[in-house]
């Protein structure tokens, strides 16, 4: 049987019934940040909580990546099966702007302001079978 | 002390197998010091950086050893700029009279590509295909268009804008105008940004031998003076490249305090520049910069661009040799050109593309990952 393992540790909650992003939040400034960091960006300070974000906010800029990265990409994909993909910035309420990789790539069904769930799904399979989860933000149905 | 730039050297922008990347910032250094009249023996300092072709030190070995102090600047986008204000802060110190600054690059071709490690980002970052820099300029513009009204005509525009100064400028890399319909109409690489709208990495050198403005005559008959070189980073808050997440409240920019800034030292406001070089690592960041440098309200770009203002023979001259559109970039020299450029200007030497009406002020600016930018303001 394969394993589902987060693209990275600390990301977001895994294994977990109901996976959230991790940001931290300083307990100084009340500034949260997403990767969850040892300190503030904004003051410095090294008093920080980290906290289970949002999973639904509002677009608040995007684009659409039209030619296949370079490395260190690692999606599994070849030039031949690479298809474009969306990017946008997600803006969850009383937390941060989260950057990340939308399950939409039509720019006519991609607009600012929209809202989106953040949603946690296969990234790519490993040769051993090992499935690797990342998150992902999808239109609001 | 004030500062002259009484020497310039430019290696043509573009792609130049036969010569390495040092050897082109050789080039540009020896028609610096021919430019001011000047051997190698008399520079008592060099400042200079490149990205991806080697340490600028080793100048010395095509230039000649002797000696002096010469130390190697590393600050991405904004090297050349950190050169030219270090440069600066030597001879108003005092401590040197003369000095040369370079700048020289040869990259790959494709876009550039960075490793999260490089920037305190993990892994993840770049696997899942975010760590693009392109990325992050449309999302900018794309933001910014939504927020006041800029259209898609006129990100052509400001392309179209670029291949026609570049091909009036002999060292730009495309010199061949290209119609607004097909740049508006070619392959999109990052929604709303057309292939014609991004420059592309390159090759080329620049270099400038500057000294004190007391003695500046007794080499140039046109000496140029350096009224302010400014360097800012990101504050808190600001939109920035490279960032996995943004702050909900957002700051001014690198770009808007290093433009205050230098109009504070040089005692001059936006209205009296007369010609004007703004990072365009594509058409969003040319339009996104007259704002955030002062040249006018945000907004006010799209009946500016559309009118022809920021043209030669406009109101607002911008990128008159092409920019980074028409000439590529080379990371470690491509802060420098747009000095090179504003001192042809400020000197009346600047040819088919001379801004006309004598030009007395000009204004360089450059922005880089992640979230640094360089401001000068040249006065003849
Ligand atoms: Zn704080």
């Amino acid at each position: 049987m394969s394993n589902r393992l987060p693209i990275a540790e600390g990301l977001f909650t895994w294994p977990a019934k109901k996976p959230a992003l991790l940001g931290s939040r300083c307990d100084r400034c009340g500034i949260a940040s997403f990767p969850a960091a040892q300190s503030c960006m904004a003051c410095g300070s090294q008093e920080v909580t980290v906290e289970e974000l949002p999973s639904r906010g509002t677009l608040w800029t995007w684009t659409v990546q039209q030619f296949m990265p370079k490395s260190p990409y690692n999606s599994g994909e070849t030039p031949e099966t690479f298809r474009p993909y969306g990017v946008g910035y997600l803006e969850l309420p009383g937390g941060v702007r989260v950057e990340g990789r939308l399950t939409e790539s039509d720019p006519r069904k991609l607009r600012v302001g929209m809202a989106m769930d953040v949603v946690f799904d296969t990234w790519r399979t490993e040769p051993n079978g090992d499935e690797i989860v990342s998150f992902f933000f999808q239109p609001v149905a | 002390m004030d500062v002259a730039i009484i020497g310039i050297g430019m290696h043509p922008f573009g792609r130049t197998p036969a010569r390495s990347g040092l050897q082109q910032g050789a080039y540009a250094a020896r028609l610096a010091l021919k430019d001011a009249g000047i051997e190698w023996r008399d520079i008592e300092f060099a400042f200079g950086g490149s990205a991806s072709a080697g340490n600028a030190d080793a100048l010395g070995n095509e230039l000649g050893l002797t000696g002096i102090p010469f130390i190697n600047v590393a600050n991405g986008c904004a090297t050349g700029g950190s050169s030219l204000m270090t440069a600066c802060s030597a001879i108003r110190s005092g401590a040197h009279d003369i000095g040369l600054v370079a700048g020289f690059d040869k990259h790959d071709r494709g876009a550039f590509n960075a490793d999260p490690g490089d920037w305190g980002l993990g892994q993840w970052y770049g696997e899942l295909g975010l760590m693009i820099t392109t990325q992050f300029f449309a999302m900018k513009i794309q933001r910014y268009m939504h927020d006041y009204g800029i259209s898609e005509n006129t990100l052509a525009r400001v392309a179209e804008k670029a291949f026609i100064n570049g091909s009036l400028n002999p060292n730009a890399w495309r010199r061949t105008p290209v119609a607004v319909e097909d740049i508006a109409g070619a392959i999109m690489v990052n929604n709303p940004l057309t292939k014609y709208m991004f420059c592309s990495p390159s090759e080329g050198g620049v270099a400038l031998v500057l000294c004190r403005a007391d003695k500046a005559k007794h080499y140039c008959a046109k000496p140029v003076y350096l009224k302010s070189a400014v360097l800012k980073s990101r504050r808190y808050g600001s939109f920035e490249v490279f960032a996995p997440s943004q702050a909900l409240q957002q700051a001014e920019g690198p770009t808007v305090d290093a433009s205050r800034a230098a109009f504070e030292m040089a005692g001059v406001g936006p209205r009296d520049i007369d010609v004007i070089q703004l990072q365009d690592t594509e058409s969003g960041a040319e339009v996104m910069h007259m704002a955030e440098n002062g040249f006018c309200e945000h907004g006010e770009q799209e009946q500016l661009i559309q009118s022809g203002a920021t043209r030669i023979g406009g109101s607002m001259p911008i990128n008159t040799d092409g920019g980074c559109l028409a000439n590529g970039e080379p990371i470690g020299a491509s802060g420098l050109r747009q000095v090179y450029e504003n001192v042809l200007q400020l000197r009346g030497e600047a040819g088919a593309r001379q801004v006309p009406g004598n030009p007395q002020l000009g204004y360089t600016h450059v922005y880089g990952a992640p979230g640094i930018s360089a401001v000068t303001i040249l006065q003849r």
